[in-house]
Parts: structure tokens; sequence; C-alpha cells
């Protein structure tokens, strides 16, 4: 068996056990998987070599869509949000990926961090609607049509958030395996080749981004769920800079990297919360800059690297 | 809208466009010579108000004149660029010029999130609000209106001091020059000795300096608080993006329409008051993807 896969297995059996011996991890965990399946959204897009510091955009409007699905119709089931919030998060993604593709480089991240902005601050300001910058709190609903106690929702909803990032993960690897994913690392490589050979640099990406924003959006409406609070936060541009951080963090080589990155992400959070107040964002930042100098291709690459010096 | 408020609305436009102006000069200057966009240019802005009011403080427990403050905010940004500026490039920017642009980015983003915290750890989260300066200035009156003389005149003109002084070092000293021939062609650069490495070093302590000079002489208007920098460095991205990187000239124009379209947004749909520089920065993008100042360069093959 391939060193990911064992990853996986791994990684799969501790978010499952951990919170046996310790519930209080149950709510991390699911942050940190929803945080993932965001990063593994961005890392579709840096695969093509765009980086965008404006993803949280997609989340926001992911967790907003669950937000105002709970308010209209109070006992919608959870699993029904979860689409609600990829459905919106797949749609907003191929309204503004179908003018934002067209941009490279710096200015593709630059677009999407304005766009992420405005809709920052339009969920600041317009309070009637969106409950301002205090946001929305939304009730528990049921799930898989049980009501549920918060303990028993919680579990239920950890499990759900582990399988779709098993689920999630490997289809985004096919997807990455197929032409259309194959077109993607071209774009990074070199984008009038890949015209030559006939395919459409534009449509390519397109695809990809709307795949990663609908990432982003099931993501929020994770988050929604767990948190029963949306704030405009969700979309602040530094929310966008840390679903990148995990993604290089973990590497973008293998899915498996996007939620090593968030469990890194997670941790160090927690652990830098408890131990040096008010630092953990200090913390993060070195742990990236030592990355970026020690393991450029993140953690996933490091596994991979071994296992062709092994030959297999 | 009565006449006062138009007037109104462009002064207060033009001192808050000299600040945005400040900051992303620092920034397009960077972004010309090292070629990297400093996403943790912000925090420059942020440590230059901290460290101004810092100073501030204690100029004002010596019973200093508030007039020292003229002082002080220039000497606030240059210890910030030469400290904080002179930490990031020798430790950082630096070791990343040959990396992946992705990379690139995500140091500068580390930097600014260290940053961040550094602050946060120094000054605490309390607001700091040191406007002694303003005072002293007094008011004066433009048209009927009664104006703060710091806001109407020490900002733009500092802006527009600083804009001619860059312009002319460029242009006319020996350093100067290296600095656009090292913007232009690193490798060629070093092929004709220029000493590049001190070159991005002096550049960078410049920019950062700038970001940090926008910082301290913002200080004394707004009460400084945590997250500052973070709303900074997205400004001055739409403004270094609407004009096109590395435009100088085009930082400036860019810098007033944005400026003046955000002051008068104030006062006629305060809503979208905080909307209107993403705006006017995407519609130009949509149109000019390469910002209103530059000239598209050909793809390479």
């Amino acid at each position: 068996m391939s060193k990911p896969k064992i990853v996986v297995i791994i990684l799969t059996l501790l978010a499952l056990l951990l919170p046996l011996a310790l519930p209080w991890l149950k709510t991390p965990l699911i942050l940190g998987t929803a945080f993932g399946i965001a990063a593994l959204g961005i890392s579709i897009l840096i695969i093509s070599g765009q980086i965008s510091f404006g993803h949280a955009l997609f989340v926001c409007v992911g967790g907003y869509a669950v937000a105002f699905t709970v308010r209209k119709w109070t006992h919608m089931d959870s699993a029904l949000l979860l689409v609600v919030g990829t459905a919106v998060g797949a749609v907003i993604g191929a309204i503004v990926g179908s003018f934002v593709v067209r941009y490279r480089g710096i200015f593709f991240g630059m677009l999407n961090l304005a766009l992420s902005m405005v809709l920052f601050a339009v969920l600041g300001k317009f309070f009637n609607v969106t409950g301002g910058t205090d946001g929305l709190r939304l009730e528990r609903s049921p799930f898989f049509g049980f009501n549920m106690e918060r303990d028993a929702f919680e579990t239920v909803l950890l499990i759900t958030c582990v399988v779709l990032a098993l689920l999630l993960g490997w289809l985004v690897q096919r997807y990455l395996r197929s032409v259309a994913g194959q077109a993607l690392s071209a774009i990074k490589t070199n984008e009038t080749r890949l015209e030559y050979v006939g395919i459409s640099a534009y449509q390519a990406l397109l695809i990809g981004y709307i795949i990663s924003a609908a990432l982003g959006g099931l993501s929020g409406a994770l988050f929604a769920i767990a948190q029963g609070l949306v704030t405009p936060e969700m979309g602040y541009w530094v929310r966008s800079g840390e679903i990148v951080f995990v993604a290089i963090l973990g590497g973008v080589g293998h899915p498996v990297g996007a939620f090593i990155g968030a469990g890194i992400f997670e941790f160090v959070k927690l652990f830098a919360a408890a131990y040096l107040t008010g630092a953990w964002q200090m913390v993060l930042g070195f742990v990236l800059i030592a990355m970026v100098f020690l393991a450029p291709r993140g953690i996933s690459a490091l596994l991979e690297d071994k296992k062709h010096k092994e030959g297999a | 809208m009565p006449q006062d408020l138009y007037i109104l609305a462009i002064l207060d436009g033009l001192s808050y466009a000299a600040l945005l102006f400040l900051v992303a000069l620092g920034m397009t200057l960077v972004f010309g010579v090292m070629n990297i966009v400093n996403m943790a240019h912000g925090s420059f802005y942020a440590l230059g108000g901290y460290m101004a009011a810092t100073l501030g403080l204690w100029a004002t427990s010596q019973g200093l004149s508030p007039a020292w403050s003229l002082l002080i905010l220039p000497l606030a940004a240059v210890i910030i660029g030469v400290v904080f500026g002179g930490l990031m490039e020798t430790s950082l920017m630096q070791r990343i010029y040959s990396k992946d642009p992705i990379l690139q980015l995500l140091v500068t983003f580390s930097a600014f999130m260290i940053f961040e915290d550094f602050q946060r750890l120094v000054w605490g989260t309390q607001p700091y609000f040191v406007s002694d300066i303003v005072n002293y200035l007094g008011t004066t009156e433009v048209l009927g209106i009664t104006y703060t003389r710091y806001q109407l005149m020490l900002l733009p003109g500092v802006a527009l001091a600083v804009f001619i002084a860059l312009r002319s070092f460029l242009k006319f000293s020996s350093v100067g020059r290296q600095i656009i021939a090292v913007s232009h062609n690193r490798e060629v650069s070093t092929a004709l000795g220029i000493n590049v490495k001190r070159i991005s070093l002096f550049t960078f302590m410049v920019g950062s300096m700038l970001g940090a000079l926008a910082g301290a002489l913002a200080s004394p208007t707004v009460s400084w608080v945590p997250g500052i920098g973070g709303e900074m460095i997205v400004l001055s991205f739409a403004v270094v993006a609407t004009a096109g990187l590395g435009q100088i000239e085009g930082a400036l124009v860019a810098a007033i329409l944005i400026g003046l379209a955000r002051s008068f947004a104030v006062y006629l749909m305060p809503e979208v008051e905080v909307l209107v520089p993403y705006l006017i920065m995407v519609l130009v993008l949509l149109f000019r993807p390469q910002g209103l100042f530059s000239v598209a360069q050909a793809r390479r093959v």
C-alpha cells in the first residue's frame, strides 16, 4: 500500500476514534475537516498555478445560503442544507469564475481578493438582511430526519464530515487524473502549448474554478451547521489566506495533503491558543515559513518522494 | 447635496488619497524592483502608526511641544522601515527571489501573520489615539468650510513632496538609476556591476518606510486598533492594481480617484462606502486587465 493511502487510513481512524477518548475534540475535528475540504478546493487552483486570495468568498456564500434557508424553512434537513451550500457555491463560482478565469497570476489573486472583500463589506453593512457584523444565528436542524441533542448531532456531523472528506478526496483525485484535470497543470507549465493541443484553457480553468467553489460552499455549509452561526468574518481575506496556507502546508500533490494541512493548522491553533495566548498567528507564520524553505511542495510530497525511492 | 458637502467630500477625499498614495507607492516600488507583491506591506502601515503613537506619548510625558511631532512622525517611519523592513528583506525576501510566485506570496503572508501578532503582543488590543499635533496646527477655512490644517495641508503636502522627491531620486541619482535598472532586469543589472542585493535591500527599506510613514501620518487622525494593517493592505492593492503594477505616476492618479470616490460615497451613499475602492478596481481590471497606466506585456511562449 502506498504511503499516502496509509496516511488517509490513519487520519480517518484518528478523526473517528480520538473523540471517544477526548470528547471535546469533536468540534475542532469537524471544523478542521471542513477547512480541509475548502483547502482541497483551492489546491485544484494551485495545481493550475493560480492562487486565489479570495476563496473564503465561497465559504461565506455557502454558509449564508444555509443560514437563509434555515431561516425560511426551519426544519430543513441538515443533509439537504449541505447540498444547498454546495449548489449555491457552485452557481456563484460559475458566475464569478466566468470572468475571473481570464486573468492569471497576481491579477487572478487580486480580483478574487477584491470580490471577496465586496461580499465581506456588503454582509457587514446591510444589517436588516444579513445581521451585520454580528452575523446570523441558526437553529439546529434535524439530521437525516432525526432531531438530535447536541452531542449526538456532533457525532453524526463528524462522521458525515469524514465520509465526505474521503469521498471528495477520491473524486478530486479522479478529476485531476482526467483530461480536464491534466489540462489544469498544463496551464501552469505552458498555456499556449495547451491551446495548440486543442484544449481551451479558459474552459479547463473554469471547470476547476467551479469545482473549487462548490467545495468552498460545502465547507461553508459545514461551518454554518457546526457552529450554528455565520458571520462576515468567514469571508475576510485573511481567512482566504489561511485556506491557501493549509493547502500549501499539506501539499497539493495528493488530496490527503489538504487534510494533513488542516489538521496541523487546527492543532497549532488549539495548542498555541492554550499555551501562547494571542500568538497563534505568529506560530503559524513561522511554521509556514519553515515549510516553504524545508519542504516547498508540502507534507504530502514528502510521503510521495519516499515512495519513489522505494521504487513502488 | 449642498455645495458645502461637496467641498467637504473633496477635502476628505484628498487627505485620504494622500495616505493611500503613500502606502501604494511603497508597495508598487517594491513590486517594481522585486516582482513580489508584499502581503505584509499593510503591517508596516500599522507598525508606523503604533510607533508614532508610542513616541508621541513619550514626547508628551517629557513635556515636549506637539510641534516635535513633525519630527517624530517621520522618525517613526524611518525606524520601522529600517528595522522591520531591513529584517524582513534580509531574513526572508532575499531567500525567495528564485521561488515559485505562489510561495513568494505565501512567505509574505506568513510575515503578515507574524507582524499581526507582534503588534498585539507589544501594543495590546486597546486603541491608541495621539492627536496633539492636529490640535496644535489648528484649523483653517476653505470656501466656508472649517478644516484641520493637518489634513488640509500637511498630508497632501507630504504626499506630493515624497512623490516629487522619489521621482527625481529615481531619475537623477545614481542609486535611483540602479533601482530602475534592477526593476527592468535583475540579471543584466548584475552583469553590469550593480550590487543587486544591496539595491533590493535599499528599495525594500524605502518601500516599507513609505508604508510606515503613511501609518505615522494617519495615526493622529484615527484611533489605531488591531487589524488596521489588514484593511490597508487590501486598499493599497486596489490602488496599485487600478494603476497598474509598478506604476508610480499611476498610483498617484488611482489614489486620488479612489480617495475621492470613497469620500463622496461617505456623504452620498454611506452603505456602499467600503465597497467603492474594490468596485473601482474590479471595473478597471475588467476592461484593462493590466491596470490603467501599464502597457500590456506580450505573453511568453
